[in-house]
């Protein structure tokens, strides 16, 4: 079965957590116990209609303070393809969950109350789906019944928004604008009566019409080597595989290529899943590869296409995301996580914080969590990479702090 | 001839964790209960490492309350696939002292399985775990990370925890910490048994409808047997079951059904208005019983 996986921003007050109990419930998704459940803890709470918030919001923290704290993966299917949604909260403290909720996702539902129009929530959840490069965007104008279904309201929320995609850094994102009303389930599912001017799609129906792909776009073939598999077994006692994924581009036996970062050229002799072998993979494929010579190839190196090599340097310009309670300096080491391989590296300078909202930079020495800016960053080794807009998968990479392991940021490779 | 290789995004992800794996840590276990999802990952960890064998050791945390089925379907499995199983007991955990079986209505050797868990991830020194939990299954496994750190005490820090972006996966630990592992993270259950039936993935016979000797309680089917507390006037009657989910004797309700095979389950769960673990004794304890649990290090 295919997989679609959406990311969702917002608060309560958004109506996100209704918008995704009406999809779950208008799908037939939500099974006798769990609506039982949330049944029991809405009238437990005093609430008059179902609190649909309880069904994804997992922690006891979370439901205690009524907020979602993390990233929640609520999962629903149809009769053609499954969904995974990854539910994030929207406040400007949890712009990091918005990024790591956005990383995955092929699809970003933005969420914007009719009554209040286009608002600094949006512009940020906008820009994090530019700067991640999130193919496909969704503005979801909720609450129309509070509107009067207005048309006139629609519009004008659907113009504001069209002013920001100007601004927008990633021209080829795909922006839909859909009316609703999650509460009565106007649009989401079912078309309404209620605003015949709307031509268009349900959200369910724009949603089902999306073919799911790969998150990260195509561009050139990029195989990170995961391990080496040499089963020392009498059958195949000279068997020597790289197994790893395979990412932005088809590769097939016979392509000549070049292993990185040694630049050693060989040839493609073998495409092996399980115990198959084929003529080609696609892009997305968990795969072993033979090569024609015996040469060394270990963890962390890169098979490419002879003729499709990625930049090597070891001085790099990115954009970050910081994730860490500790601040990122200038001239501290972390450890740089790009693909499969690791490579210590030192924080050269940063230049300045990016406003979200579109306002643009101001001048920094210093990123806290939640920050984005640019930043200048030095290698003990040369990286392979692309640039993320030329190629996402080879061109973001995680900092881990050495000092407590945990994943302080993620960098964007300009 | 030109195949061309079409992929799965769910089968791939999993192997790609898998490697992840082997590569990150290096001594890696696969906890297996005998249950489909555990069953599911073995056939997993054979596609990452095909022409090689699976290059880790499976572990049975075994309450000694199993399904007898389950059992023999597991050294089936290990002694075909020429693995290396290692069991440990709850048994010994309470004959030891360590742990005080539970008594009553409810008693259950469930939660007793964190302490012999634990106790064998320090004797054989395993940093990490790999374990067939799914996000759909449950409100805090929906929060869970696939590379989950646990402290030395095995405990699970769930407002802390790692953020995971793309497919990149942190799995850098301090001595004695150690990482549950979580392939099919994204699967659901019906993705599960349709992966089943497509790669026609034998798994015990308890999963397909059967006669067996059960009693209601609660509007649940329970299992005769010793090693299910019991009241006197809950009788026993004989039914047309089979399970959804296996966990131990104690932890798990049949469903009535009379899907016997593959297909038949498939078109059954599709067509289910109740959740898999809506079967599940030991999540209805409390709303929170799982996050508790996971809390102390149970998987």
């Amino acid at each position: 079965m295919e997989v679609l996986k959406i990311a969702t921003a917002g608060s309560v007050d958004d109506g996100k957590s209704t918008l995704i109990g009406r999809l779950l419930y208008d799908t037939q998704s939500l099974t006798t116990d769990k609506l039982e459940a949330i049944e029991k803890s809405s009238k437990q709470k005093g609430y008059d209609y179902l609190d649909f918030s309880l069904a994804t919001d997992g922690l006891v923290a979370e439901r205690e303070q009524g907020i979602t704290i993390d990233v929640a993966h609520i999962y629903f299917s149809t009769a053609k393809k499954s969904y995974i949604i990854a539910d994030t909260p929207g406040h400007v403290e949890y712009t990091r969950n918005m990024v790591t909720g956005a990383s995955t996702s092929q699809v970003s539902i933005i969420l914007i109350d009719a009554r209040k129009g286009v608002i600094e929530q949006t512009y940020r959840h906008f820009f994090i789906n530019n700067l991640l490069r999130v193919k496909e965007v969704i503005v979801a104008v909720n609450k129309m019944d509070l509107v009067d279904y207005s048309e006139e309201v629609f519009n004008k929320i659907k113009a504001d928004f069209e002013a920001l995609n100007a601004k927008s850094t990633f021209k080829e994102q795909v922006v839909s604008y859909i009316p609703l009303s999650a509460l009565t389930g106007d649009n989401v599912v079912e078309k309404t009566e209620a605003m015949p001017w709307y031509k268009g799609q349900t959200i369910l129906e724009h949603l089902e019409a999306l073919e799911p792909t790969d998150v990260y776009e195509k561009g050139q073939a990029r195989f990170p080597v995961q391990t080496v598999i040499r089963p020392k077994t009498e059958q195949y006692h000279d068997f020597r595989g790289y197994a790893g994924k395979l990412y932005g581009n088809n590769i097939k036996v016979g392509d000549a290529v070049t292993v990185l970062p040694s630049l050693t050229q060989s040839k493609v002799t073998n495409i092996h899943f399980f115990d198959k072998q084929y003529d080609e993979a696609v892009a997305g494929s968990s795969i072993t590869i033979e090569l024609e010579n015996d040469i060394n190839v270990t963890r962390g190196d890169m098979i490419v296409k002879s003729d499709e090599l990625p930049q090597i340097e070891k001085d790099i310009t990115t954009t970050v995301c910081w994730m860490d309670s500790k601040k990122l300096v200038g001239g501290t080491k972390y450890l740089i996580q790009h693909n499969t391989n690791r490579v210590l590296a030192k924080v050269d300078s940063i230049k300045n914080v990016i406003a979200t909202d579109y306002s643009g930079t101001t001048p920094a020495s210093q990123l806290a969590i939640n920050e984005i800016g640019e930043v200048t960053i030095k290698l003990s080794k040369p990286l392979y990479f692309d640039a993320y807009d030329k190629n996402k998968s080879n061109g973001a990479f995680i900092l881990i702090d050495p000092s407590t392991n945990t994943t302080a940021g993620v960098g964007f490779i300009k | 001839m030109s195949s061309v290789l079409k992929t799965n995004a769910l089968e791939s992800e999993a192997i790609y964790i898998f490697r992840e794996v082997i590569s990150q840590f290096e001594k890696p276990v696969l906890l297996f209960s005998g249950g489909k999802d555990s069953i599911t990952l073995v056939r997993l960890a054979q596609k990452a490492f095909f022409p090689a064998k699976i290059p880790f050791p499976l572990l049975h945390v075994d309450t000694g309350h199993n399904f007898p089925e389950t059992i023999a379907f597991r050294d089936k499995l290990v002694e075909e696939l020429g693995l290396e199983l290692i069991v440990r007991n709850v048994q010994d955990a309470i004959d030891e002292g360590k742990v005080v079986e539970e008594t009553g209505k409810y008693s259950s050797r469930n939660s007793l399985q964190t302490t012999t868990l634990l106790d064998a991830i320090e004797e054989f020194k395993f940093d990490a775990c790999i374990g067939g939990a799914r996000r759909d299954e449950e409100k805090a496994r929906a929060k869970e990370r696939i590379f989950s750190v646990r402290d030395d005490f095995g405990q699970w820090d769930e407002k802390n925890q790692r953020p995971e972006l793309f497919d990149l996966l942190n799995g850098k630990i301090e001595n004695g910490q150690n990482v549950r592992v979580f392939p099919i993270s994204n699967w659901t259950e019906l993705d599960v048994w349709s992966y089943i039936e497509q790669e026609q993935i034998e798994i015990p016979s308890i999963y397909f409808s059967h006669k067996r000797k059960v009693f209601i309680r609660d509007g649940m089917i329970w299992s005769h047997s010793p090693f299910v507390y019991q009241d006197e006037d809950e009788e026993i009657e004989e039914r047309i079951v089979r399970f959804r989910t296996v966990g131990d004797m104690s932890c798990t309700a049949a469903v009535d059904s009379y899907a016997a095979t593959i297909s038949e389950v498939v078109g059954e769960i599709r067509a289910s208005t109740i959740s898999e673990r809506g079967a599940r004794i030991d999540d209805k304890r409390s709303e929170a019983a799982m996050e508790k649990r996971k809390q102390q290090g149970y998987f």
